[in-house]
C-alpha cells in the first residue's frame, strides 16, 4: 500500500534503515488502526467483516470527492470518515442485523459479497484509474530531522493516526459505551442479560469499527493513490495482524499493527518481494508458539 | 445430505451416468442458448476446481478463501512442466501437477487447520495472498512473473488405430468433460464412504465426531489435501485449454469467485460449482455483451451473490431441491407426523437385550479387578478448585452412581475422565493403562465415552446416521483411508446400528431427522450414541435431566437393560433413580469425595444430608 521510499537511496545505509523504520512506522500505525476497527467489530459483534477492507477504500473515495468539491484537506478527513461512519450503520442496521443468528460462514459469505458491491460501485463511478489527493499545504515537501530528510505529510501521517488511536482508547476505555463494548468482548450474551441494549451498541460499533477504515482510507489517500482495488491487500494485511495481536484485543491490535508495518518495510528494503512471505512466516511462528495471537483473549472463537 | 440406505448399484450409479449424457447432450444444447466452445470449456475447469472445495466447505464446513493457492500450484507446475521440460505428456504434466498442489495444500493445511471459522478463514486468505507473491517475483524464472507461461500444449492421444490430437474445437471439449467426468465420480464414491459421512459429521458437531472416536484433525487435512488436489488438476487444466497459464490464478479474485459460484450453484451438492460457474459466466457475457454493461457485470454478479446468500443460502441447486420436495411433501407429510405413533414402553426391551457387546470384557477377567482408578486427580481454574486430588475406583462390571450438590464438581471430573480436559494433576488409569492426556478419541477407541449432560448430537442428520457415524468409528478405527469403499458396505454396520436403535427403542424413528425427534427421543439418541462406540465403561452424565415423569421411568429401564456386561457411572440428580440404578455410590461435594457406600449407608449419612441441605446449621 505505501509506495516503497525514493529517498534516501543515495545517503548512507543507516540513514536508509532510519527512513525505512519511518516507512514502517506510518504503515504500522495506519495497520493498527483499521484492524482495531476490525477487531473491536469481531469482538463485539462476533462478524469477521469482510467488507472491512472496501471501507478503507471507500474512506478514501469519499474524502476525494469532498476534496474536489471543497479543496480542503480537513474536510476531506472528516466527511470521508463520517460517510463511512454512516454507511457501516446503515450496512449493520439493513444486512448485518438479519446474520447474528446464523452460521459464521453466513456472515462471511455475506460482508465478502457486500464487500465487492462496493468496490464495483466506486468503480462505476470513478472508474478504475488511481486517482490523488494532495497532502495539505501545512504538511507538504520535506522535514529536515538532521540526520535525514522525510517527506512530512508521513510524519504528519504518523501524528494524526496516533491521536485517532487515543481517540479510540479513550472511547473504549474511558466512557460508557466503552465498557459495554469490552464486556460484550467477554460475554455479549450476559451484557443482553443485564437488559442493555446490545444491539444498539452493535450498530455504534459497526459504525465506529468502519470509520475507524474510513478514516484510515483518507488519511492514507496522499500517500498512496487510491485505486477500487487498494482494499484488498489492506484486509490481508489486516487478518495477518488481527491473527499475531490475538482476535478482539485492542492493544493486540494496535501492537500487531506496528509488528506487521515495520516486518513489510524492513523486509522491503533488503528485497521487497519477499516482504509479504516474512509476513506470513511471522504469521506462522505466532501461531505455532501462541494460538490465540500475542494478546488475544479466552473469549469468543 | 442424505444417505440412501441399502441403494442398489443401480442407484448408485444413475447419477454419474446422468452427468455423462448431461455432458454428452450439452454441445447440442447450450451453444443455442448463448453458450460459446470456450465458456463451457471454462465452465468445466471452475466446475471441477469447486468440487473439492464443496467437499471442504459444503460438506465439512471448512471456509477456505485460499484455494487459489492450489489452483495456481498445479496450474504452473504443469505449465512449467509442459513448456520448460522434456516433459511431453500432458497427462503426466497434469498428475504431477495435481501432486504438487496436494503436498502444498497439506503443508498449508498443517498450519491453517491449527484454528476453525474465522482464524482459519483468515489464515487461508493470507496464505494465499503469499502465494501469489511468490509466483510473481521470487519465482518468476520458473513461472514467467507477470507475463504467466504461454505455449502450454494440448494432449495428443495414441489409441493404436488411430490419433486424437486434442486441439481446438470440441475435442478440447471432450476432454476436458472427460477429466470433470472422472473427477465428479471420484468425489461421489468419497462422499458416499464412511469418510464423506464423517465430513458432513465433523461440520455438524465436531466436538462429537472427536468423542465418538472420529480422528477429526486428520480427517479435515485429508479433505483440504483432496480439495487441494481438485484445485491443483483444474488449474493444470485452464493452462492445457487456453495454451496460456494466466499469472492471475493465483489472485484472490480466483479465490473470491469459487466462492461465490459455489454458493450461487448450491453449497453440499458436488454440481454447485458447475452450474454456479455456468450462471457466472453467462451473466457475465451476457450483462457485458448484450446489455452493454461493460465493466459493471461485476457490480450486478455481487448484488446477486448478496442476495443468495440473504434469501436464498441453498443456492439454485437448493432451491430446486426444495421445491421438488415440498411439492412431493404435500403428499407424504401426514406419515411421518412425528408423536403420532405411540411410545413403544421400554419394558419390552428387556429381551432384545445386549447384543451390543461391550468390548474386552473377557469372563474371565476377575470381576474385583479395578475397571478404572484415578489417583489424585485434581482439576484447578486459576484458584478455584473444580476437583481436589480424587482417588476413585469402579471395578469391572460396576454401576457406579455419582451425586452431589450442584458445583460439586462432578461433570468436570467425567471431562478428566474422557480426557476432554487436562487435569492439573493426579493420574487416570483405564484397563491397566495409564490414559492421562491421551485425548478424548484415542480413549473412546479404548472403550470409555460418556454420554453428554447437554446432547451433543449431529443435528442436521437423522437417527440412523447419527448410529452410524458412531459405529462405523468403532469398526473403523479413529482414521481409515477406504475414500473408495462404500459405508454400507462396512462389515457388521447394519447389524450393529439396528441392535442400538432397538436397544434405545429408536427402531421406528430411524430416518426421522434429529430435529424432529421429541426432548426424550433425543437424550435417548444421546445414550445411543455412547453406547454405539461399544464401550467397556459408559460414562452418563445426568441422563435423566429434563425429562418428564413417564421419560425418567423409561430411561432407567433402559439404562438397566443396557448395563449387561459393561461397566457403568451414572451422574444425576434423581436419588431415587441411582438409589435404584447404582450399587454403589460416591458423593462429591465441593469437588473433593465426601463419602462412598451403598445406596443403604448413603441414605442414612449425616454428612451427605449436610452436604445437601448445608445451610440448616449455619441458619
Amino acid at each position: 500500500m505505501v509506495a516503497t521510499p525514493e529517498l534516501g537511496t543515495d545517503l548512507l545505509s543507516w540513514a536508509n534503515f532510519i527512513s525505512q523504520m519511518f516507512n514502517g512506522l506510518v504503515l504500522g500505525v495506519l495497520l493498527a488502526l483499521i484492524s482495531s476497527g476490525l477487531t473491536i467489530i469481531y469482538g463485539t459483534l462476533g462478524v469477521l467483516n469482510l467488507a472491512h477492507g472496501a471501507m478503507f477504500m471507500l474512506g478514501g473515495y469519499a474524502g476525494y470527492a469532498a476534496y474536489q468539491a471543497t479543496g480542503s484537506y480537513t474536510i476531506a478527513v472528516i466527511a470521508g470518515t463520517l460517510f463511512v461512519g454512516i454507511v457501516g450503520i446503515v450496512m449493520e442496521r439493513g444486512i448485518i442485523r438479519h446474520f447474528y443468528s446464523r452460521p459464521q460462514e453466513d456472515q462471511i459469505l455475506v460482508t465478502f459479497g457486500v464487500g465487492i458491491v462496493f468496490v464495483e460501485l466506486v468503480r462505476h463511478f470513478f472508474g478504475s484509474l488511481a486517482l490523488n489527493v494532495p497532502a495539505p499545504g501545512w504538511a507538504s515537501g520535506i522535514t529536515s530531522l538532521g540526520f535525514m530528510i522525510y517527506p512530512t505529510y508521513r510524519l504528519a501521517v504518523v501524528g494524526i493516526v496516533a491521536i485517532a488511536l487515543v481517540v479510540l482508547y479513550i472511547v473504549l476505555y474511558r466512557t460508557r459505551l466503552g465498557l459495554i463494548v469490552r464486556a460484550g468482548i467477554e460475554d455479549a450474551g450476559m451484557v443482553d442479560a443485564l437488559g442493555i441494549d446490545v444491539y444498539g451498541v452493535f450498530m455504534i460499533v459497526f459504525g465506529i469499527g468502519a470509520m475507524a477504515a474510513g478514516f484510515a482510507g483518507i488519511v492514507n489517500a496522499p500517500v498512496a493513490p487510491i485505486t477500487p482495488d487498494i482494499g484488498e491487500a489492506i484486509l490481508v494485511q489486516t487478518f495477518v495482524v488481527v491473527v499475531i495481536g490475538g482476535v478482539g484485543s485492542f492493544p493486540g491490535a494496535v501492537l500487531g499493527g506496528l509488528i506487521a508495518g515495520e516486518i513489510l518495510s524492513l523486509t522491503s528494503m533488503i528485497n521487497p518481494s519477499y516482504s509479504q512471505v516474512m509476513l506470513f512466516a511471522v504469521m506462522t511462528l505466532v501461531l505455532v508458539v501462541s494460538p490465540r495471537g500475542l494478546l488475544g483473549s479466552q473469549g469468543r472463537e | 445430505m442424505t444417505m440412501a440406505r441399502r441403494s442398489s448399484s443401480l442407484q448408485y450409479w444413475w447419477p454419474d451416468v446422468l452427468t455423462a449424457i448431461g455432458l454428452l447432450v450439452a454441445p447440442y444444447v447450450l451453444p443455442s442458448l448463448g453458450f460459446s466452445q470456450d465458456t463451457m470449456n471454462r465452465i468445466l475447469v471452475l466446475g471441477l476446481f469447486g468440487i473439492g472445495f464443496d467437499m471442504l466447505f459444503g460438506y465439512m464446513g471448512l471456509l477456505s478463501f485460499g484455494q487459489s493457492a492450489f489452483f495456481g500450484t498445479g496450474g504452473f507446475v504443469t505449465a512449467y512442466l509442459l513448456t520448460s521440460t522434456g516433459l511431453s505428456s500432458v497427462v503426466l504434466g497434469l498428475l504431477i501437477g495435481t501432486i504438487a498442489a496436494a503436498i502444498v495444500g497439506f503443508l498449508v493445511g498443517l498450519i491453517a487447520l491449527r484454528r476453525t471459522g474465522i482464524y482459519f478463514a483468515m489464515i487461508t486468505v493470507a496464505i494465499a495472498e503469499v502465494f501469489f507473491f511468490l509466483e510473481n517475483s521470487p519465482l518468476s524464472a520458473f513461472t514467467g512473473g507477470e507475463n504467466g507461461l504461454p505455449g502450454v500444449p494440448a494432449p495428443t492421444f495414441y489409441l493404436g488405430f488411430t490419433t486424437i490430437k486434442v486441439g481446438s474445437g470440441w475435442s478440447m471439449y471432450g476432454f476436458l468433460a472427460a477429466c470433470f467426468l472422472i473427477g465428479m465420480v471420484i468425489a461421489r464414491r468419497i462422499m458416499a464412504s464412511p469418510i464423506g459421512h464423517i465430513m458432513v459429521a465433523i461440520r455438524d458437531n465436531p466436538l462429537r465426531a472427536a468423542a465418538v472416536g472420529h480422528d477429526v484433525k486428520r480427517y479435515k487435512l485429508l479433505v483440504f489435501v483432496i480439495a487441494a488436489a481438485y484445485g491443483g488438476l483444474a488449474g493444470g487444466l485452464l493452462g492445457v485449454m487456453q495454451g496460456y497459464m494466466p499469472p492471475d490464478a493465483f489472485t484472490f479474485d480466483t479465490s473470491g469467485q469459487l466462492v461465490m459460484q459455489t454458493v450461487i450453484g448450491g453449497l453440499g451438492t458436488l454440481f454447485g460449482p458447475l452450474v454456479g460457474a455456468a450462471i457466472w459466466l453467462y451473466l457475465r457475457d451476457f450483462l457485458q455483451g448484450t446489455l452493454g454493461l461493460g465493466a459493471s457485470w461485476k457490480l450486478a454478479l455481487g448484488v446477486i451473490f448478496v442476495l443468495l446468500v440473504c434469501f436464498l443460502r441453498r443456492g439454485v441447486i437448493g432451491a430446486f431441491v426444495d421445491l421438488a420436495r415440498s411439492l412431493r411433501g404435500k403428499r407424504t407429510a401426514d406419515d411421518e407426523e412425528p408423536g403420532v405413533i405411540p411410545e413403544q414402553v421400554v419394558t419390552g426391551l428387556e429381551q432384545s437385550r445386549p447384543m451390543v457387546a461391550a468390548r474386552s470384557l473377557s469372563a474371565a477377567s476377575d470381576a474385583a479387578d479395578p475397571i478404572l482408578q484415578t489417583r489424585a486427580l485434581s482439576k484447578r481454574y486459576g484458584g478455584l478448585v473444580a476437583n481436589d486430588s480424587i482417588d476413585f475406583t469402579v471395578r469391572r462390571g460396576e454401576l457406579r452412581g455419582i451425586i452431589g450438590p450442584n458445583g460439586a464438581g462432578k461433570s468436570t471430573f467425567f471431562k478428566m475422565l474422557t480426557c476432554e480436559i487436562q487435569p492439573s494433576s493426579g493420574s487416570i488409569v483405564f484397563n491397566g493403562s495409564d490414559i492421562t492426556g491421551f485425548g478424548v478419541t484415542r480413549v473412546c477407541q479404548l472403550g470409555l465415552t460418556k454420554s453428554y449432560q447437554v446432547n451433543q448430537l449431529f443435528s442436521g442428520l437423522s437417527v440412523r446416521e447419527n448410529l452410524t457415524i458412531a459405529v462405523v468409528a468403532e469398526l473403523r478405527g479413529p482414521f481409515r483411508l477406504d475414500m473408495l469403499h462404500r459405508v454400507e458396505n462396512v462389515p457388521g454396520l447394519d447389524e450393529r446400528v439396528e441392535e442400538v436403535l432397538t436397544l434405545v427403542n429408536l427402531s421406528r424413528r430411524a430416518d426421522v431427522p434429529v430435529s424432529g425427534l421429541a426432548y426424550g427421543e433425543k437424550r435417548r439418541l444421546e445414550i445411543g450414541l455412547a453406547l454405539a462406540t461399544s464401550p467397556s465403561l459408559l460414562l452418563l452424565d445426568e441422563p435423566l435431566a429434563g425429562m418428564s415423569p413417564q421419560e425418567r421411568a423409561e430411561t432407567v429401564q433402559l439404562l438397566k437393560s443396557i448395563r449387561q456386561g459393561r461397566t457403568m457411572v451414572v451422574i444425576d440428580h434423581d436419588m431415587d433413580a441411582i438409589f435404584e440404578l447404582a450399587e454403589q455410590i460416591t458423593v462429591l461435594a465441593e469437588g473433593a469425595v465426601l463419602v462412598e457406600g451403598t445406596p443403604q449407608q448413603i441414605k442414612n449419612n449425616v454428612t451427605v444430608q449436610e452436604a445437601y441441605l448445608g445451610g440448616v446449621h449455619e441458619a
